[in-house]
Formats: C-alpha cells, sequence, structure tokens
C-alpha cells in the first residue's frame, strides 16, 4: 500500500473529482452519492449566511457539544463505506467535505464523533477548507496518536503550512517511530532545509537506535540530508 | 480452521493474545461494548470507549491480520447509573458507522425497571438502523431472565431472528432456540460452558444458528476457547463442514444481517510500515 497523499484533493475542482469518482460507482452507490451532495450542498447553503467564527469549538478546551439530530449529511459522511465500497469511501468523504463546507464547529464534531475513517477524512480536507491556522487542534489530536492512519493524515499540507517548528519535528520524528513513510509528510524538504534542530534529534534518535542493537530507519538518514543547509550542499 | 470470535472484549487484551488468535485461526472479532469492570460515571467515558473500539482496536487488530467489528451499547449494569443513561441521546451518532455491526451487549443484569428501560430503548435502535442486536442472558436468576428478554424482544420492533441470545447454557438453550433467535454460547475457563458441554449442546441441538464465543476479556478467561471447541468438536466426531459452520459460516451469517461486515481488513496498517513494530514505536 502506498500512503495517500493529502495534496492529491486540492488541486481538482468539486465537479472534477465527482466526475472522476462516479465514474468508478456503480450505479446504486452514484445516487446515493447524489442525494449525499445534494444534503451537502443544501447544508452549504444553510451556514453560508451565517457570519463565521460563531460557536468556535476547541477541541483542547470546551466539550463539543453533539447536536439533537446530526444534519443528513453528516450520516452520509458516516455511512459512505457501505454505501460506496470501502475503496472509495475516501474519496466520497473528501467530496462531501468539499460541498458542504463545514464551519470550524461543524467541522470539530465530526472529528470528535467520527471513527478513524472519518478522521483521516477531516484531516485530509483542511487545507481545503481553511487557510488559517484555526483547525490545527485537529492536527495535535490526531498527532497525539500512535494510528499512522492518522499520523499520516496530520502531517499533510495543513499540518506543513501551520504546525510550530517544534510541533513539527516531533510529527516528523514520530512518523520514523511508528513507520510511517516520510513521504507522506508535506513540504519536508522546504521546512527540513537547514533546521539544526531537527538534525540534532534525529541523530540522536539514530545514536539510540544504534546502541539498542536495533536498526536506524532508512528514512531517517534521508531527512537528515535534508537538512544540510543550502550553502553546505 | 478458519474462526470468527462473535464476541469478545479485544480492549482488555495484550498483542500476545492477538499473535495467538492469528495462530490459532482467528481472523475474524466481533468486540460488544461491555462494563469495564470499574463503573463508569458519564457519557463521555462511553465516548471515549466508542471511539477505541472504533478506532485503536481496529487498528490494533489488523496488524495481526484479524478483521474487527465492534457492536456499541449502554450496558445493562450501567443502565441502571442515572450518570451514564444520558448516553443513549448520543448512541445514534455512533451506531451509523460502517464498522458496527450490531447493537450489543445489552439484556438484563438484575431485572430492574431501568434495565427494562434501556433495552427496550435499545432494541428499538437496532431496528432503527438497520443493526441486529446481541442480548445477554443475566448471570443470576437466567432461565427467568431469559423468558423477560424474550418478552421484551418480542414487544419491540426488531424481528427476534435478528437477536443473538448470548451466554446460554444447557438449562436455557431449548427455550432460546424455540424462539427463533441465534443461539450464543460463551466457553471460559471455569464459569458458564466448557467445550465439552458444550460439544455436548452441538449433539443434542444441532449446529444451526449456533454461535460460539470466548467473551474473553479482563477477568479469568480465554481467547483461544473458540479454538479448543472447534478441536473438541473433531475429537467428538464432527466433520470440518459443521465446525466451520459455527466458528465462521453461522457468526458471518448473524452480523451480516447489519450488510456492513468487511471481512478483508481494508488499509492494513500492517503494510504501512513494512515490518517495523508500530507498537514499540514512542518507546
Ligand atoms: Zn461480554
Amino acid at each position: 500500500m502506498t500512503v495517500p497523499r493529502p495534496s492529491g484533493t486540492r488541486t481538482a475542482s468539486v465537479a472534477a473529482s465527482r466526475a472522476e469518482l462516479e465514474e468508478r460507482l456503480d450505479g446504486a452507490a452514484r445516487t446515493w452519492l447524489s442525494e449525499a451532495l445534494a444534503e451537502a450542498a443544501h447544508a452549504a447553503e444553510q451556514h453560508a449566511g451565517q457570519p463565521a467564527g460563531q460557536d468556535v469549538a476547541d477541541l483542547t478546551g470546551i466539550p463539543v457539544p453533539p447536536p439533537a439530530r446530526p444534519a443528513a449529511w453528516e450520516l452520509r459522511f458516516a455511512s459512505a463505506g457501505r454505501h460506496c465500497g470501502g475503496e472509495h469511501a475516501a474519496a466520497v468523504r473528501a467530496l462531501l467535505l468539499r460541498t458542504a463546507r463545514p464551519g470550524q464547529d461543524a467541522l470539530a464534531r465530526l472529528y470528535r464523533y467520527g471513527d478513524a475513517a472519518e478522521r483521516r477524512a477531516v484531516l485530509l480536507a483542511l487545507p481545503a477548507l481553511f487557510s488559517g491556522p484555526e483547525a490545527l487542534d485537529l492536527v495535535q489530536d490526531a498527532l497525539r496518536t500512535h494510528d499512522t492512519r492518522l499520523v499520516a493524515a496530520a502531517v499533510g499540507p495543513y499540518g506543513a503550512a501551520h504546525l510550530d517548528p517544534h510541533s513539527w519535528r516531533h510529527a516528523v520524528l514520530k512518523c520514523l517511530f511508528t513507520g510511517v513513510p516520510v513521504d507522506a509528510v508535506a513540504g519536508l524538504a522546504k521546512r527540513a532545509r537547514a533546521d539544526a534542530e531537527l538534525a540534532r534529534m534525529l541523530t540522536d534518535f539514530a545514536a539510540e537506535r544504534t546502541a539498542a542493537g536495533r536498526p536506524v530507519p532508512g528514512d531517517l538518514h534521508r531527512v537528515l540530508a535534508l537538512t544540510v543547509p543550502p550553502e553546505a550542499s | 480452521m478458519r474462526i470468527f470470535d462473535p464476541h469478545i472484549h479485544m480492549t482488555s487484551r495484550t498483542t500476545d493474545d492477538y499473535q495467538a488468535m492469528h495462530g490459532a485461526g482467528v481472523r475474524a472479532v466481533v468486540e460488544p461494548s461491555f462494563w469495564l469492570g470499574q463503573p463508569r460515571t458519564s457519557p463521555e467515558s462511553f465516548h471515549d470507549y466508542f471511539d477505541a473500539l472504533l478506532g485503536w482496536e481496529p487498528f490494533r487488530a489488523a496488524q495481526y491480520g484479524i478483521a474487527h467489528h465492534c457492536a456499541l451499547a449502554l450496558n445493562p449494569k450501567e443502565a441502571n447509573d442515572p450518570r451514564c443513561v444520558p448516553v443513549l441521546d448520543t448512541l445514534p451518532r455512533y451506531l451509523v458507522k460502517d464498522s458496527v455491526v450490531a447493537v450489543g451487549e445489552i439484556g438484563y443484569d438484575s431485572m430492574t425497571p431501568a434495565e427494562d428501560t434501556a433495552l427496550a430503548a435499545q432494541l428499538q435502535l437496532a431496528a432503527e438502523h438497520g443493526l441486529p442486536a446481541l442480548v445477554h442472558t443475566p448471570h443470576r436468576d437466567k432461565l427467568t431472565g431469559l423468558r423477560r428478554t424474550l418478552d421484551v424482544v418480542r414487544e419491540s420492533a426488531l424481528p427476534v431472528d435478528r437477536v443473538l441470545l448470548d451466554h446460554l447454557n444447557e438449562t436455557t438453550v431449548k427455550e432460546a432456540a424455540g424462539s427463533g433467535a441465534w443461539l450464543g454460547f460463551s466457553v471460559y475457563p471455569d464459569t458458564k460452558m466448557d467445550e465439552d458441554r458444550m460439544v455436548a449442546v452441538l449433539k443434542e441441538h444441532g449446529t444451526a444458528r449456533v454461535l460460539v464465543n470466548s467473551a474473553a476479556d479482563w477477568g479469568r478467561s480465554d481467547p483461544l476457547k473458540t479454538r479448543r471447541v472447534g478441536d473438541a468438536m473433531l475429537a467428538a466426531g464432527f466433520g470440518e463442514d459443521e465446525v466451520d459452520r459455527v466458528l465462521w459460516r453461522n457468526p458471518v451469517a448473524f452480523y451480516g444481517l447489519s450488510g456492513r461486515l468487511r471481512l478483508d481488513p481494508p488499509d492494513d496498517p500492517g503494510t504501512l510500515h513494512e515490518g517495523n513494530s508500530i507498537l514499540r514505536g514512542g518507546e
């Protein structure tokens, strides 16, 4: 299995992604998808008039209250796997998120009450939904897990854009620890360049592994090479 | 021998267990929600537990080549604590998840009015969500408990053939079989059923609609009891096809009623890290 590239969803338009996805689905799943997208579009219209930033949820502080009834499209988001096939669920969820364009509160709720596949979908959709760091709490929550599916999604373009240097370095190190290929780390070369602190952490980690008689992950040397300052290379 | 353990609490087990289970032939499990030994005091504890059954535990299982599904519910014991009951309001949000294949385990513990209410409400939720229900029979006063359970099931919107009655034994199997429900037997090291008694029940009642589980949890229990039953069945003259029916095809048929069973673990994280042990990461 290759690690999905989080950046893929960002480039294609919603319409193009939908057409590409529909080609892969059977008749029943296509019908289901079209109903689900209509509900998602309806939800987008509903909250389009509301001022942004209201009811701001904070995963690290105030608990996210569940609404009495989740919106119709949110139930579709949860059940995408069994209606469209597990292999298409990620693409379906990405499309639903880009169509519904949930606000910060709704997105935090989807993540809080989502299973691992839903959480991963939320993380991968962040760059398409927010330009600022307002959803960084979700990335940090994912980085606290030990689930490689979530860790890999957390180090995508949104994490690359907004994680502070300390958190980002620990995220890279966590990838090496847990076996997430560093190819999943968006903007790796750019952020690693001339990062002496990252180089120190990698070197220490390699020494620790060697002392324990355990192999040093191959990816570590790759990242270490990227930390060399431009003038030295 | 391929084995589907239809009732096991892997949250309480170690990776050694997963490894041994895979070695014994276990390829699929269903983990029902239950009491953790230490009473919970708020719905939030249930939410975190449900998250584990929908996230971390399937992730662990997949690393050992085992497909993990779950059944979610407010368990009978904690249905008696008013601090926990509000979890019934958020349960629907979790019952729509792709890896939820039943409502459970529900049923009676002490047969209180609060348990009546929770059982009826959750049978209704199962019917509304197109899910079967895993209903355990109480440890104490079992036959009375079974009868009362069947009364509530018959009054509910859930057809009895979408119900798995669990923890059955010699004293309850006849009446349970007559109801049309699926029949579950938990095989434990020293309480409930043992493998030889299980074989005797199978000889008398046949293998139709019978499921065998280890119900392994944090108490004295053995996650390999399903395999022991398979071996005991073969030793007693049952054919491999009959063993396969009890240990694989029956649980697949029952949980398959949900339409959500996926027996090929998707996104097997074991392949993500090519031999690196994720479980040691962070040490
Ligand atoms: Zn149990």
